[in-house]
């Protein structure tokens, strides 16, 4: 068992495919979200899309952690970057986003200041117990699959006493952002999303576990299915969906049981507790504010709070009148949509978030299927 | 972000461990799975595994699978 070629059988694929069409009922459309990135990424990547019926929709949800980051809370991390005496250490995926007049953190590298990418935030405890001249800061970003990362970093740090170590916090947190979707976006001209199921994210749920989701499908009427990142994973869970919808149920369903746990991880659970303390609200990209969907550090941990220790004004910066990557995210509109997509906007030279990450919509559709709307047009 | 891979852990000491991941071998944290031992398979995110893969839960998971698939069981292939 090498835990990924059995979950990409081709044969198998095909089978499922054709289970999904014989049960898709005809006179009915279904929509379903996929509220992960990296799902969004696995349907483009493997060819899902074009095995799935034709009255089966797949929307492309939020849970990219670099599309939903609000340009003013990247503008922080640059000023605080460019402050002569401080290391910023980031996640390889945030370096290129483009924050406002074409800066990033990578720009901002380019023009002497001193950001370090890391693959592991105990890289970060490493730096600061190196350079104990310097200001270490982690800029942490990411859902609850991250989160636990960073918990384990500040302790150690508090266990070790590196007072030049810091967290510019930015987790977020699934269940908020999937709430905000269910009950709808506020504000004018924003296209309601009907969502029929949820695909959910199965790496944050090795950590928050299912029980987070049941208010879903209880409160919302909204099924949902935890899935794996491997075709089959995909292709099994929205047959799960399917089934669902198609018996009037709404139930928490678990495709990915060998690596989620019902209960999720307790020791995770537990160190977010004692690190973390949830805000009031936290704007998201796309989503706007939205009431207790992020974290910041505990009160017991408040000298490792990088908002607390540096003076950094709260900017409000907006996205490029042009981008729409607000409706992307809220699943209201398509990539190719956008004005921008695939012309002034390429992974190259991203004007938007979700051509950044490689986890976003836009960056996926670029990658897999950006010639798809030509060959339509060109179609008889 | 939230990619996440399976790896094989080849040696524990402490909260580290040396996980393979086909044949590639990186250091990771194993402090927020105690359960791990070496020659568990556990899914790594940023340098942390963050869960044990459970093997029958697999099988099962595959069962499944090969039946919504329109397969009666593992000998129904050649």
């Amino acid at each position: 068992m090498k835990w990924t070629q059995e979950f990409r059988d081709g044969s198998l694929a095909q089978g499922l495919a054709e289970a999904l069409a014989a049960e898709a009922d005809p006179d009915r459309r279904y929509a379903f979200m996929e509220f992960c990135g990296g799902h969004t990424h696995a349907l483009y990547e493997h060819g899902l899309l074009d095995l799935l019926p034709g009255n089966l929709r797949m929307v492309h949800g939020p849970g990219c952690p670099v599309c939903v980051l609000p340009i003013g809370r990247l503008e922080q991390a640059i000023d605080l970057a460019k402050r002569p005496g401080v290391t910023l250490c980031a996640y390889g995926d945030v370096l290129r986003v483009p924050a406002s007049k074409g800066r990033s953190l990578q720009s901002a590298r380019a023009e002497g200041a001193e950001v370090r990418m890391i693959t592991s935030a105990l890289e970060a405890v490493a730096l600061a117990r190196q350079q104990p001249e310097r200001e270490v800061v982690l800029f942490a970003i990411g859902f609850e699959t991250t989160t636990p990362p960073t918990a384990l970093a500040v302790e150690q740090a508090a266990g070790e006493g590196l007072a030049n170590f810091s967290v510019l916090c930015n987790h977020v947190l699934t269940p908020a952002a999937m709430r905000r979707i269910l009950a709808g976006t506020e504000g004018a001209g924003t296209r309601e999303v009907a969502i029929d199921g949820l695909v959910g994210p199965g790496h944050v749920s090795t950590v928050i576990g299912t029980q987070p989701y049941e208010t879903f499908a209880r409160d919302f009427g909204c099924p949902v299915a935890v899935a794996g990142f491997e075709p089959l994973d995909l292709l099994q869970a929205i047959l799960m969906l399917l089934r669902q919808v198609n018996a009037g149920r709404a139930a928490v369903e678990l495709q990915y049981g060998r690596a989620v746990r019902p209960e999720g991880n307790r020791t995770a659970l537990d160190l977010m507790a004692r690190v973390f303390a949830l805000r009031d609200r936290f704007e998201w990209r796309g989503l706007g504010e939205v009431p207790q969907s992020a974290l910041t550090l505990a009160e017991a941990y408040a000298g490792f709070d990088a908002e607390r220790r540096f003076d950094l004004p709260e900017a409000q910066v907006q996205d490029n009148p042009a981008c729409i990557c607000g409706d992307v995210l809220r699943g209201a509109a398509d990539p190719p949509d956008c004005k921008l997509f695939a012309s002034a906007c390429t992974p190259d030279r991203p004007l938007g978030s979700c051509m950044v990450s490689p986890e976003g919509a836009c960056a996926a559709h670029y990658a897999y299927r950006r010639f798809d709307a030509r060959r339509e047009a060109a179609a008889p | 972000m939230c990619l996440a891979v399976p790896g094989l852990i080849v040696a524990k000491s402490g909260d580290t461990g040396t996980v393979s991941f086909d044949g590639v071998r990186q250091d990771c944290s194993l402090a927020l799975v105690p359960e791990a031992e070496a020659g568990d398979y556990v899914i790594v995110h940023v340098g942390f595994a963050l869960s044990r893969l459970d093997p029958d839960e697999a099988e099962r998971t595959l069962a499944l699978l090969r039946e919504a698939a329109g397969e009666t069981g593992a000998g129904a292939r050649p």
